[in-house]
């Protein structure tokens, strides 16, 4: 065999492993392995998936006071359900484009509206960020901290505040104060 | 009665070195306990400055002080001196338009830098401003003790203040004995072994960073974090300054964890990067957002920016 | 053999001179020594449990000791108006006593350093802060010049007065060739121990009351006060309890002197005053505190009004001839720029600094048991110092005692 015939086995082969790869790719990032890697949205205990209960109901697009969602109050911009939700399939989220996408990506959804927040979200500067400063870094999701329907965020308790300069005295106690970081569940 | 309780291995080996000292005649050059069996403590007394040191001399140093912390806090220390990587100039910013000054940060600060329970010390300070005319710059307007049921009240906004790790930074400058210095990777640190406890960078820091542990230091044991660096999060002693590290043991590793005040934020207002790298969250914001450094007239040049996104 | 035990005797000698004394010499030390044991069971106290038993924390991490520190560093330096015109315009009335204002200059530097050494809070790494043995940070840190310009000024005085017992108990006159250039070196020390300690707080830009240029020359002005005040006092109590002769025309021109340093420090004050108030930054608060209170906190105002009105009241007493020269009122106007002065440049100085403190926290601080303990043992050791040395010196400069290079000593 010379050089010349080798080359062209090695062209036609790796053609197809090219494609395979490129089409993995495009499939990694329009499917729910997501551009960012972030942890499971925040579904309410048992709800998801959606289909559960919505799978054999017809799209009711009309506004009207929810039977069972009653939780939900939306007091988000003045929209509906299904200026996010997908009436076709409640498993997944409708951009305004009308293309589908999971809610492990719903970021693209908020960034519908919110660009600069977006923007900011996508460089980690806008929403917490952990994991390595110099490697793999953990996103959260916006609705991580703004529920989609009541995007303010909740207020906390605060922490104790310092003890004052007064009220600091020598103790013989064998008593250490716990860390209050430890009594909260987050 | 040093001979009791040196025989008594339940007995804490701090207290009774401190209560020897304080018996040594009451004078400070006779302060170091004589007649002690313990060789570690005259190691102790003449253990050189951390940079002087030579890698077998900070290697036998180590080995001392890890068997001193396990034998007093009964856990085991793994203390690390990693030194600064290279490339990395570590830089700091926080949203004043996130925070909630919720104390979270505080309190992580406290649990991964091993800080004083008893008597307390907190690095990170969070002031709450009244909304309105007055600026940063007003300090005396400021409220260091809220405490109310629900953050953020209405009306207020909050300013978490910490070591600012300054390009010039006035702390290293008046140090009388070079016990503090400033690192390659921008992060001001020191020598607990080192520190006569004068108390003058105290005075020099224009930002309330730098803390001093009026009394012996005291942790609940089951809360100690046994993963320290030399420079940073291991135990202090009594008489000595400490301030922020950036969390000089997480940092300078690679891969490095963010500081852990930036890891509890539940806002996500704190931002931690490498200065150098155009890529870097830090040189976004700097570059993006409207950014201001605490005190600048005193052009002290801290690494730490202040930032609204919104 | 006799030459080598001569040292021996010549100390026994010395001891015996100290222990010489009346009733009112013997309750005097016994008081003195009761404050030092004091001193000492709260120093022990707070190298045991640690600085936390004083009241300074990190709101406020200097108080009380180094507020006496800065004042005592002003008491040494004032040796310096005795020497200028004793020796540069030999002016013989104060050339006789110029000996008790290096005395008093030692004792104050000693009481200046322990001072400091209590306010550490690893006293035992002191070393760390001298050269070579240790990490001095030289000539970066304020506080390692003050290392160096205080034992300095020290070394100097201790020099000097030694040279000059040390002829004159073998009966000789001191050789004024000797003599001088010590003199005349330690004239620009003697300021300079006042100005780097003045540059120690002039130099943190974090704290406005004390980055303001007029510090240095205020700690002189008002350090040229109060120390010779103390002098005045002291002298009149040992020409009364010692042969040794001070005459009034000595001490009525120490008080002239005092007449135009007060004055100086006064308008050094006034204009202070005014560009802090008139301008009215936000650097003002720390100007507020100490004078008006601030937010409600009013700890120092009493204090500092009383300082202001005390000196002013000195002023114009020392300013008159007649009251000068009165013996109550010059004893009154002492006292009274003792405390003043004391209360201005210590407590008045130091705290103000650290209120507001840097992210405006206002802690009024005021001196914990310990450190007052710890402060009047320091005081009681530098009287009972300054008195043996006194007790000592005396009798040499008079003539009482004498050692001779060998042989036995001669005593009248």
């Amino acid at each position: 065999m010379n050089l010349k015939s080798l080359s062209k086995i090695l062209l036609i082969v790796s053609i197809p492993v090219i494609l395979l790869l490129m089409l993995s790719s495009y499939a990694a990032s329009a499917d729910d392995t997501t551009d960012y890697p972030v942890p499971p949205p925040p579904f309410s205990e048992g709800i998801f998936p959606c289909s559960g209960c919505h799978a054999g109901m017809e799209a009711n697009t009309n506004r009207r006071e929810l039977s069972f969602h009653e939780d939900i109050k939306l007091k988000h911009f003045d929209g509906w359900c299904f200026n996010c939700h997908n009436p076709g399939d409640r498993d997944t989220l409708r951009l305004a484009s009308g293309k589908i996408i999971s809610f492990k990506e719903s970021e693209y959804l908020c960034g519908q509206c919110h660009g600069t927040m977006f923007r900011d979200w996508k460089v980690g500067v806008h929403g917490k960020r952990t994991g390595f400063w110099n490697g793999k870094k953990e996103y959260r999701l916006c609705v991580h901290c703004h529920s989609p329907h009541q995007p303010g965020f909740k207020p906390l308790k605060p922490l104790p505040p310092p003890i004052r300069p007064e009220d600091s005295k020598y103790k013989t106690s064998e008593t250490i104060p716990l860390n209050p970081l430890d009594s909260i569940k987050e | 009665m040093s001979k009791k309780n040196c025989n008594n291995p339940s007995s804490k080996s701090v207290d009774r070195r401190s209560f020897l000292k304080g018996t040594a005649f009451g004078l400070a050059s006779l302060a170091i306990p004589f007649g002690t069996s313990d060789a570690s403590v005259w190691e102790a007394f003449f253990q050189k400055h951390f940079r002087e040191m030579n890698d077998d001399e900070i290697k036998s140093v180590i080995k001392r002080m890890e068997k001193e912390y396990a034998d007093e806090y009964k856990t085991g220390f793994k203390i690390k001196t990693t030194g600064p990587l290279p490339g990395v100039k570590f830089g700091y910013g926080l949203d004043l338009s996130r925070c909630i000054g919720c104390r979270r940060c505080v309190y992580a600060c406290v649990k991964e830098n091993n800080q004083s329970r008893e008597p307390q010390i907190h690095w990170i300070t969070v002031l709450q401003f009244e909304k309105g005319e007055k600026w940063v710059n007003v300090f005396e307007e400021a409220d260091r003790y809220y405490n109310p049921q629900e953050v953020p009240e209405e009306g207020h906004f909050y300013m978490p203040v910490q070591c600012q790790q300054c390009e010039n930074p006035p702390c290293v400058k008046v140090c009388p004995t070079q016990a503090t210095w400033k690192e390659r990777d921008g992060i001001v640190v020191v020598d607990y072994n080192w520190c006569i406890g004068c108390r003058y960078c105290m005075a020099a820091c224009p930002y309330g960073a730098r803390h001093f542990n009026w009394g012996k230091p005291q942790i609940d044991k089951k809360e100690l974090n046994p993963d320290v660096h030399y420079l940073g999060n291991r135990p202090r002693y009594k008489g000595v300054v400490e301030k922020c590290t950036f969390c000089i043991q997480r940092t300078r590793e690679n891969p490095g964890r963010y500081p852990a005040c930036v890891e509890i934020c539940p806002v996500g207002a704190r931002k931690f990067g490498n200065l150098l790298d155009p890529e870097s969250e830090i040189r976004y914001c700097i570059e993006n957002k409207r950014v201001f450094r605490l005190k600048e007239d005193l052009n002290t040049s801290p690494k730490f920016y202040y930032f609204f996104a919104i | 053999m006799s030459d080598l035990l001569q040292p021996v005797k010549n100390l026994f000698t010395t001891m015996k001179f100290m222990a010489k004394g009346g009733k009112w010499y013997y309750g005097w030390l016994a008081f003195l020594s009761l404050f030092i044991l004091i001193g000492v069971v709260s120093y022990i106290k707070q190298l045991d449990q640690g600085m936390i038993l004083t009241a300074m924390r990190d709101q406020v991490s200097w108080g009380f000791y180094i507020s006496n520190f800065t004042f005592l560093v002003g008491v040494a330096a004032a040796a310096v108006l005795l020497v200028v015109p004793a020796y540069l315009y030999n002016f013989k009335p104060i050339k006789e006593i110029v000996l008790l204002g290096e005395i008093l200059a030692i004792t104050a530097i000693i009481m200046c350093l322990m001072f400091v050494i209590s306010d550490l809070g690893r006293p035992e790494r002191g070393w760390h802060i001298l050269p070579i043995i240790g990490a001095m940070n030289f000539p970066s840190s304020l506080l390692a010049w003050d290392v160096l310009v205080l034992n300095g000024y020290l070394a100097i005085n201790c020099t000097a007065v030694f040279y000059v017992l040390y002829r004159l108990s073998l009966g000789k006159e001191y050789k004024m060739s000797v003599l001088w250039p010590i003199i005349i070196l330690s004239i620009p020390w003697a300021i300079s121990i006042h100005t780097v300690t003045a540059f120690l707080y002039n130099g943190l830009s974090s704290r406005p009351f004390w980055n303001a240029s007029i510090l240095a020359p205020r700690f002189i002005a008002s350090a040229l006060c109060s120390g010779p005040a103390l002098m005045l006092l002291i002298f009149q109590i040992v020409r009364r309890v010692s042969k040794m002769e001070i005459s009034d025309v000595a001490i009525f021109k120490i008080a002239e002197l005092i007449a135009y340093t007060m004055g100086l420090n006064l308008f050094l004050f006034a204009a202070e005053f005014f560009k802090e108030f008139y301008s009215g930054s936000v650097h003002l608060a720390p100007m507020q505190y100490p004078y008006f209170g601030l937010h409600g906190h009013s700890k120092l105002v009493i204090w500092m009004w009383l300082a202001f009105i005390f000196n002013l009241t000195a002023f114009f007493i020392f300013l008159r001839p007649k009251t000068r020269e009165n013996f109550f009122s010059l004893n009154l106007a002492c006292i009274l720029i003792i405390t003043g002065v004391y209360i201005e440049k210590g407590m008045g100085l130091i705290i103000p600094g650290f209120i507001p403190d840097v992210l405006g926290e206002i802690y009024e601080y005021g001196p914990s048991a310990i450190e007052k303990g710890v402060s009047l043992g320091i005081w009681a050791f530098g009287a009972l110092f300054f008195t043996l040395f006194l007790k000592f010196a005396l009798p040499v400069y008079t003539g009482d005692l004498r050692f001779k290079s060998s042989g036995s000593e001669k005593t009248e």
